[in-house]
């Protein structure tokens, strides 16, 4: 287990490699540079003086690891636009983004789990059809819409939470955590009706049934724990996605996170703040997707076993598929 | 008159199951499967009985109904009473019926790959049964699990274990360890041993044969190979479309058979002794469960077949104390089958 | 008996019978025949408004009928600067059909060539694009699109290929597993012993066997592509105003949405027909292809 915990970390390197060169290289593509913000303000050997300052003079790969270097020293540069380094805007913004973003995970978890194991086992009734209609709907709204919609009704109309900002603590993370959460609330419902429809015509529940088990802990000892499968993966798709909402979530609802001032360094073409906030999303998402494998090694000893004996499920796939 | 009352009154504290005129209906949305129609079976303490037919005969759905677990939707049980040890289950409550399930009817269920639980371990497995109905400890529960564990011939080392590491055969003696954790006074074994190699088949058969003698448990044993049958069985019924066509004990029906259908599974079974002999195959199929014909559902099939056959509801008459038959032919008192005039 | 009938290539026995098959359950499902005809009225306004409706009726200021809520000769009210909201959510249809379907085109074009040669070459080839496709994935793909429309600047055509590129990877992964599973097939052995060449036999038997993954993953993603088109436009990073752009129209209207919040709603409302429509097609064509899920 503990080889495969180092296993999965050593393979997120390459990654999270490939990924800062990616984001690097394509943000030299874009026309300019990191001394464009100030071009105005600067005078030509001043900016000259800031492009040596910054390496801009180097070849790319020299400058990307001078980057890196940088990055393992948290540092990602100096923002322009905001006159600040952007690991310190990073450290100031980012715990906004992340309790919006687990927030709203959490609220599909708790909402959606429960839900869709209604509509499994009343599979066809009244109840059933309405989960499935309103998961189709949650999944083709677009968010930020979905999110002037609460604005509206819950700020407008009824008062209840504030339209703006994160000054009155949980009253303004409720909607913003609703609208990201809108996606995955929709997919876990869907995900958790179908393989709880699976699960719920399996022999093994028929034979946990037949012990005696009261059907509440059939249902949720037996049943549960074999629908948690696919629930797991698509939740673990859902984390990226998450963060990804997030960042347009936050310009709705002018929420102080990453989000907010990615849009604006996008805008701004800032790419220091840009290329160190990508960064830091793909690592942070990384990193979530690693915990999410691991919570299959609990779920399933199947794969639990096939942790223990060194292999990956990847690793494991393509030699399945290859034999 | 008050004798034959008392005899039967007797009879029937002496019957762990016995089931009355019991009909299940799959209802579709459009068609209605009519898998059992009406069968009655009376089991006695410590006798097994044999159910005979082919797939689709309505085996499993008797299996079910004695849990009450016939899956509804789409199973509905259209009538009839089925008794356990003089209790009606169809009326009791699911509280009463979790009491009732594993502790005094347990089930062995055909498929060992798919009827144990993939992420819990065995013994957590057979451990539940034992926690629900005996009220002990989880360390008492888990003790005993492994005594049962042992009983079917695996190592209590392997409670830990997942049923991903073991094989088919292993996975059958734990879903029988289950079944028999809190002896039961009625086992249900629905074709225990179809989905095993042969070898391993004559194992659990020696096993479950064993087991019985140990706990004088009443089994209601499911299959379609006669030789099973005439191996373990004191009693056996013939099922065919949802009727059972010809019961009795296993001389009975074995050598004193009446009705054409057990005499087309008997001439369907390769004859060692005369491997010249041709196999006989029952000609056609089972009639589609959801258009059965209001005469006797063999009759096209039936090389006895008779006009009356095809449109009147057959009865059951009795040959003897134990033996009956469910056969339009034999109101002509001279209708003989080939293989009774064989012997 | 059972070899000579695998040896042949099923997309062309078969392609008739299995089109009425995939149709009779598609027919069968309700909410994706709603989607159908949905779609087929969506993009037959995207496809013709242009020639009804006059693009300067769309964008022509009228100060005096500004911010007029929704009435019997205004149906969905008038923006900031007087124009009919209505005719301006309709011509917009025609911006979020060409972006849906452009940039899925954009993902066909590079995530099907490529993913069908890493599932049907193998090895070195295959292992390169499948970790290149997740580093690329690594990145979610809004961030993704918004990105590289920073750096190609935002218009209709970078937005459709940003949010094309952003989706390459899904279908590279789509496409190789699909081939993978085709591959093996022997009337594929029988085709290569004809000596036919690879790419023929790529083009012509594999990809045809492949197509049912395809073809669902089309439908979704138009679905998506009009969701995130939407969104990077409504965050000023996609289609600008005065283009009738579903998210540009609620970019303008956020500033009024607690005054007058029909600017929102009716736009928002358009967004979410058209993707409802692509996403209960996608799912009826899921399970009217796959037998596995006939329930």
């Amino acid at each position: 287990m503990y080889r495969y915990i180092v296993n999965r970390v050593l393979m997120m390197i390459p990654v999270i490699i490939g990924v800062t060169f990616l984001i690097f290289f394509m943000m030299d593509l874009a026309p300019g540079d990191a001394t464009d913000v100030v071009a105005m303000e600067y005078s030509e050997e001043a900016l000259q003086q800031l492009r040596e300052d910054l390496h801009l003079d180097e070849p790319l790969l020299v400058r990307y690891f001078i980057y890196m270097k940088d990055l393992l020293r948290g540092d990602l540069g100096y923002s322009y636009m905001s006159q600040v380094h952007v690991w310190d805007l990073y450290v100031q913004r980012f715990p906004y983004t992340l309790v919006l973003a687990v927030s709203s995970v959490l609220l599909g978890v708790v909402l959606s789990i429960p839900l869709g194991i209604l509509a499994a086992k009343k599979n066809g009734s009244l109840t059933d059809n309405a989960c499935t209609v309103a998961a189709m709907f949650g999944l083709s709204v677009p968010n930020f819409w979905f999110g002037l919609l609460l604005i509206l009704l819950f700020s407008k109309i009824l008062g209840w939470f504030p339209s703006y900002g994160a000054d009155e603590g949980w009253k303004s993370l409720v909607l913003p955590a609703i609208t990201v959460g809108i996606d995955t609330m929709a997919a876990l419902v869907r995900t958790t009706r179908s393989s709880m429809l699976d699960v719920l015509r399996a022999d093994y529940l028929r034979t946990a049934r037949a012990k005696g088990v009261d059907e509440r802990v059939v249902i949720n000892k037996h049943g549960l724990r074999n629908a948690l499968i696919p629930i797991i993966t698509v939740f673990g798709g859902q984390l990226g996605g998450a963060f990804g909402g997030a960042v347009i979530t936050e310009n709705v609802f002018t929420w102080p996170g990453l989000g907010q001032s990615l849009v604006a360094g996008i805008k701004a073409r800032d790419t220091t703040l840009v290329c160190g906030f990508i960064i830091m999303f793909v690592i942070m998402i990384s990193v979530t997707q690693l915990l999410v494998d691991l919570a299959y090694a609990f779920v399933d000893p199947r794969i639990k076993s096939q942790y223990a004996s060194g292999k990956t499920k990847k690793r494991a796939q393509k030699g399945g598929v290859q034999a | 008159m008050s004798e034959i009352t008392m005899n039967s009154n007797a009879r029937e504290d002496s019957l762990v199951l016995d089931i009355r005129n019991l009909t299940i209906h799959y209802v579709m949305e459009d068609a209605t499967v009519e898998a059992v129609n009406g069968i009655d079976i009376q089991l006695e303490k410590g006798k097994i009985l044999g159910i005979v037919g082919e797939t689709g005969a309505g085996k499993t759905s008797v299996c079910l109904s004695i849990l009450n677990l016939i899956p509804d939707p789409p199973g509905v049980i259209k009538s009839g009473e089925i008794y356990i040890n003089g209790k009606n289950i169809l009326t009791a409550s699911p509280k009463e019926m979790n009491r009732i399930r594993g502790k005094e009817v347990a089930m062995i269920f055909q498929d060992p790959m798919s009827s144990l639980n993939p992420v819990l371990t065995v013994g957590d497995q057979i451990a539940e049964a034992i926690k629900i109905h005996a009220h002990c400890s989880d360390h008492e529960a888990w003790d005993r699990a492994e005594k049962m564990l042992e009983m079917v011939g695996i190592p209590k080392e392997r409670m830990a274990e997942y049923p991903h590491q073991f094989s088919g055969g292993m996975k059958q003696r734990v879903v029988i360890a289950i079944a028999l954790s809190c002896s039961p006074a009625l086992l249900l074994a629905d074709e225990p041993t179809t989905a095993l190699d042969v070898t391993i088949q004559a194992q659990i058969l020696n096993m479950m044969e064993r087991l019985k003698g140990q706990l004088n448990t009443s089994m209601l044993f499911v299959t379609h190979d006669l030789g099973i049958v005439a191996e373990i069985c004191d009693e056996v019924a013939v099922m065919y479309a949802g009727r059972i066509i010809e019961r009795g004990t296993l001389v009975d029906v074995f050598n004193h058979t009446k009705h054409p259908y057990t005499e087309g599974l008997f001439n369907s079974l390769p004859n060692i002794e005369d491997r010249k002999s041709e196999l006989k195959p029952i000609p056609g199929l089972m009639p589609d469960p959801t258009k059965l014909p209001a005469g006797c559902a063999f009759a096209p099939r039936c090389p006895y077949a008779r006009p009356e056959c095809i449109d009147t509801p057959q009865t059951e008459r009795s040959f003897s104390d134990t033996h009956r038959v469910m056969c339009s032919a034999y109101n002509d008192p001279s209708f003989k089958i080939e293989r009774e005039e064989i012997d | 008996m059972k070899k000579g009938n695998s040896a042949i290539d099923p997309a062309q026995v078969r392609r008739r019978s299995q089109l009425a098959e995939i149709w009779r359950n598609f027919r069968k499902n309700k909410g994706a025949m709603i989607g159908l005809i949905l779609i087929i009225i969506i993009i037959t306004i995207g496809a013709t408004v242009s020639f009804w409706i006059d693009y300067d009726k769309i964008v022509a200021m009228n100060i005096r009928e500004r911010l007029q809520p929704p009435s019997a000769e205004h149906w969905f009210g008038t923006d900031e600067m007087g124009r009919d909201l209505f005719w301006r959510v309709l011509y917009g249809t025609r911006y979020s059909i060409a972006v849906g379907f452009v940039a899925v085109m954009v993902s066909l074009a590079i995530g099907i060539p490529v993913g069908a040669v890493a599932g049907y070459f193998g090895g070195k080839i295959e292992n390169l694009i499948m970790r290149g496709a997740d580093i690329f994935a690594a990145v979610p793909g809004v961030l993704m699109a918004m990105v590289i429309v920073a750096i190609l600047g935002a218009n209709v055509f970078n937005l459709m290929l940003a949010i094309g590129i952003a989706a390459v990877p899904g279908f590279i992964r789509t496409t190789r597993a699909a081939v993978l599973t085709v591959k093996n097939e022997e009337y594929i052995e029988a085709i290569r012993a004809l000596g036919k060449s690879e790419p023929y036999i790529i083009a012509r038997h594999v990809l045809p066997n492949c197509l049912s993954p395809i073809i669902v993953r089309v439908t979704l993603r138009i679905a998506g592509a009009i969701i995130s088109a939407s969104s990077l436009s409504f965050l000023g990073l996609g289609i600008e105003a005065p283009l009738p752009e579903w998210g540009a129209l609620l970019n303008g209207g956020n500033k009024f949405v607690m005054t007058h919040p029909y600017l929102t709603i009716f736009p928002g409302l358009a967004i979410m027909i058209t993707v409802l429509a692509f996403n209960l097609v996608g799912d009826g064509l899921r399970d009217a292809m796959d037998p596995k899920l006939k329930r």
